[in-house]
């Protein structure tokens, strides 16, 4: 078990080197707070050019620039709410992973639950049609025995 | 029977939303532009001609312009660049260009073995305005009217069926006379 757990850490010790040493960015923010802002921004705005990278793990230059443009707003004291809107109004929603709630955006939001709620709809009908058939029979057996 | 047909309804539903999609996937490789309806970003930058002279937005305040985005490194500009230069000919709007991440040696050759299509070219280093004007690829094109409102969007090269059928039909016909 503890060999387990051993070879588990250095697994994942492995993995955190490798993808340190696979960094597309290298950028190093001077405050944690700002180091973990940072790396979140850039991992939920896509690459325009790539489109299914985010910033933070695409190697082209214009997704460089658009880091700096998002490290430069963060070191100029720019909410993450301003970083998103900067870029949105040039970029449009396409860049946000995360798509906001909007008019356009809403069926997007809605339809997991509205499918989820169609479905727990008729399964409740079938388990309702169920019990109330098992209430006529309790036997169980469809046939029609002699009385 | 009724068993059968409400998911065969619900399968057949979800089939023609698919179908729908997939007819329209071309047209998500083209990114709407947020700027359209809105004005044109400013910038000032320097005249790949003459870097003294510095090249801004509100030089062509009042008039139709043309803003392409191009560099020597892309291939789809050099595909474009008869298409600019029948642009130019047909002296209907000025063409302002935008030297995007570009070596200003590079480009100023590029123009003088192919032509020059542009009344001036500003020149980004950093590609900051690139970024203002929502660029994410070379070659773009933006036609921005004499308020300075951004009208329409060109992604990819333009070719003559674009600028006739998109362009040209959008803009008055008024030679801008040049100067």
């Amino acid at each position: 078990m503890r060999l387990k757990a051993t070879a588990l850490a250095a697994l994942l010790a492995g993995f955190a080197l490798a993808r340190a040493a696979l960094a597309v960015d290298t950028t190093q923010m001077p405050t944690p707070q700002l180091e973990e802002r940072y790396l979140a921004l850039t991992h939920e705005l896509r690459c325009m050019q790539c489109q299914n990278e985010s910033l933070a793990d695409s190697p082209v230059e214009l997704a460089a620039d658009l880091r700096a443009e998002v490290r430069d707003m963060l070191l100029a004291g720019k909410s993450d709410a301003e970083v998103r809107a900067f870029m949105v109004a040039r970029y449009g929603d396409f860049i946000l992973f995360r798509p906001r709630f909007t008019a356009r955006t809403a069926w997007l939001w809605l339809a997991p639950g509205v499918l989820l709620l169609i479905g727990v709809g008729v399964l409740v009908r079938v388990l309702r049609q169920r019990s109330a058939l098992l209430a006529a029979d309790p036997t169980g057996v469809d046939e029609d025995g002699p009385p | 029977m009724n068993r059968f047909l409400l998911p065969l309804a619900g399968f057949m539903l979800l089939a023609v939303i698919l179908a729908i999609g997939i007819r329209h996937a071309p047209e998500k490789d083209i990114i709407a532009s947020p700027l359209i309806g809105k004005p044109a970003p400013n910038f000032a930058l320097p005249d790949l001609a003459d870097a003294a002279h510095t090249v801004r937005a509100a030089d062509f305040k009042g008039r139709w312009y043309l803003f392409n985005v191009w560099g020597t490194w892309c291939g789809d500009c050099r595909a474009e660049h008869d298409t600019l230069l029948e642009i130019r000919r047909a002296n209907v709007l000025p063409l302002v260009g935008l030297d995007w991440k570009d070596d200003d040696a590079q480009a100023r050759a590029w123009l003088t073995q192919l032509g020059n299509p542009y009344a001036v070219v500003a020149v980004d280093h950093a590609g900051r305005t690139a970024i203002d004007w929502g660029v994410y690829g070379a070659p773009e094109t933006f036609l921005v009217n004499p308020q300075g409102i951004v009208v329409y969007k060109v992604v990819g090269g333009l070719t003559h069926e674009v600028w006739t059928r998109e362009i040209l039909s959008r803009v008055p016909r008024q030679p801008f006379g040049g100067s």
